[in-house]
């Protein structure tokens, strides 16, 4: 029960946040709408059994990746987009058709789905760092080696890409 | 239901704990400042400015609260919050001692042990970093701005050598969890050597600790470290545009930090509340000396006062520590309090040495700190890293 409602509520806050992200016109509002959904996904993780999932969320994404975003935001002083008049159409018939769109995409993904059990709060036992630790780099090694080796190809990319040209 | 009354106490206690303590800690700095600097430091409010947190606390919420009018206002009220919610939160995880046993009840000195304490401890003061860089940018102040673009900066660049720094110790103690690292370290080498992680075989953890205290101080903007807020550049930096308890939010988010880092400190190597040597060698009488000879250090002083008051106020505080000392003597106390005597000793020590270099040290120059970061922070804590993860595979079994 007390599962359900705190679910209810980290679900709330990352769908209020995912919403907020779109609708703010100010960078920086985005960007931190964009932590709160990061931090409510985290919680959620928690809840299902993925201490480390939820721990690793928090540390990179919320704390690490958004701090960045933020910081560049910061860095160029961006200020508050601009928005065009809107045509009277997609004022009025544009709520309506996403949520249609959305409505859709849903029963057709749940179709094509096989039937889940459900999902069960804490039902995941394997979210310890233990377990992760063991399958990373036991069972999975190869592909977590190769992942990576692509980081590093991607920063070495960024890095020629941003370095000035050197005779 | 049980468990719900014990945890709301054991919260209370620690809440209540934590916020005198960060006040006294500011007393305390004040006074090893001053003394440092040859001053004398607070001695106006009670016996020796003993009362000055106090009175601080009063002034800082019967001031004005004053609201910039070209702050974005939502940002502005919401950035010492979150400096300050982070902060405090991080102690929950944080173990004081073994345990408490009262006839069958028995609850560990601890008000939660998750057994991803040391990764929690690392994502709050990740996310802490939004408190100062939000403050700097809502206050729509040049310096202000300045101030929390250094900060995040800063603490994204020192977060990588610290990181690493904490898990090389974890590699050898096997544990994410603080109270069973804790219990790793626990036992003595040859009889006498403590088996605290910078001691600890197969590769003793002193360059570690070293980066680790480093770090830890670039992340809580310390001196030599404090370019946030560096007064003579940036006027306070990041919380200039803060008043009244906005600004005693962001001070308190300091302390806190400081408090938590030192307590990472000593339980991930001085070995938490292991003591530095066997009890069968009296380690168990160390508080009962120390205690005791302060307290005679103040009977003596009173017989021979300085200034007229110290009549009255040396002896109330030699009886005090006495009667310290003698809590000390009875067994069922002592199974209790000695754990958290080492562990707050050690947490102590940390701090101090935090004042001292406050007391010691210039700032340094920002490319400094951003090399000093890369270039040699960042390359010596990963072969330290390395060196330990070989270490303990070749040794494993």
């Amino acid at each position: 029960m007390v599962d359900a409602i705190l679910f209810l509520l980290f679900a709330a806050i990352a769908v209020v946040c995912a919403i907020n992200l779109v609708v703010q016109t100010h960078p920086i509002s985005s960007a931190l709408s964009l932590v709160g959904v990061m931090g409510a996904l985290a919680l959620i993780y928690l809840q299902l059994g993925g201490e480390f999932i939820a721990a690793a969320q928090l540390i990179v994404y919320a704390g690490a990746i958004m701090v960045l975003f933020i910081f560049v935001i910061m860095l160029l002083n961006a200020g508050k987009e601009r928005k065009l008049p809107r045509r009277l159409w997609v004022t009025y018939a544009g709520v309506p058709l996403l949520a249609g769109f959305i409505g859709v995409a849903a029963f057709v993904i749940e179709r094509m789905l096989p039937p889940s059990p459900g999902a069960k709060f804490g039902a995941m036992t394997h979210g310890n760092p233990q377990e992760i630790g063991r399958s990373l780099f036991q069972v999975y090694l190869l592909p977590f080696e190769v992942t990576s080796v692509l980081i590093l190809i991607a920063i070495l990319g960024a890095v020629v890409l941003a370095s000035k040209e050197v005779e | 239901m049980n468990f719900f009354i014990v945890s709301l106490i054991k919260s209370a206690l620690v809440a209540f704990v934590l916020l005198t303590a960060l006040a006294y800690i500011q007393w305390v700095e004040r006074k090893v400042l001053a003394h440092i600097q040859l001053r004398v430091g607070p001695r106006r409010v009670g016996p020796h400015g003993l009362l000055q947190p106090l009175a601080d606390v009063i002034k800082l919420l019967t001031k004005e609260d004053i609201l910039p009018s070209h702050v974005n206002k939502f940002f502005y009220f919401l950035a010492p919050f979150i400096a300050v919610m982070f902060a405090l939160i991080s102690i929950a995880v944080i173990p004081f001692g073994t345990e408490i046993k009262i006839g069958s009840f028995s609850t560990p000195m601890q008000l939660t042990d998750l057994n991803i304490g040391v990764l929690f401890i690392l994502g709050l003061s990740g996310i802490g970093v939004y408190g100062v860089a939000l403050a700097g940018w809502a206050s729509n102040n040049k310096y202000a701005l300045i101030g929390g673009l250094r900060s995040s900066a800063q603490m994204i660049s020192y977060e990588l050598p610290m990181a690493m720094a904490i898990a090389a110790p974890l590699l050898m103690l096997n544990s994410l969890s603080f109270r069973e690292l804790v219990d790793g370290q626990g036992g003595f080498f040859l009889g006498f050597i403590p088996r605290w992680s910078i001691f600890q075989l197969p590769f003793p953890q002193i360059v570690s600790f070293l980066i680790f205290l480093i770090a830890a101080f670039a992340e809580t903007n310390r001196v030599p470290f404090d370019l946030p807020e560096a007064e003579n550049e940036l006027v306070a930096g990041f919380h200039v545009e803060y008043g009244s308890m906005k600004f005693a939010a962001f001070f308190m988010a300091e302390y806190a930090n400081m408090v938590t880092v030192s307590c990472v400190a000593a339980l991930l190597f001085l070995g938490g509340w292991q003591p530095l040597w066997p009890v069968e060698y009296g380690s168990g009488f160390v508080p009962t000396i120390i205690f005791g000879i302060a307290g005679l250090i103040c009977f003596s002083h009173a017989l021979n006062p300085a200034r007229p008051f110290d009549r009255i106020t040396l002896p109330v505080f030699g009886v005090v520590f006495l009667g310290i000392a003698g809590i000390f003597l009875i067994p069922i106390a002592a199974t209790i309090l000695l754990p958290l005597f080492w562990f707050l000793a050690k947490v102590g020590i940390i701090l101090f040495i935090y004042i001292w270099i406050r007391g010691t040290l210039p700032r340094f120059r920002y490319d400094q700190l951003m090399n000093f970061a890369w270039t040699v922070l960042f390359p010596l804590a990963i072969i330290n890293l390395f060196v330990t993860a070989l270490t303990v595979a070749l040794t494993s079994k």
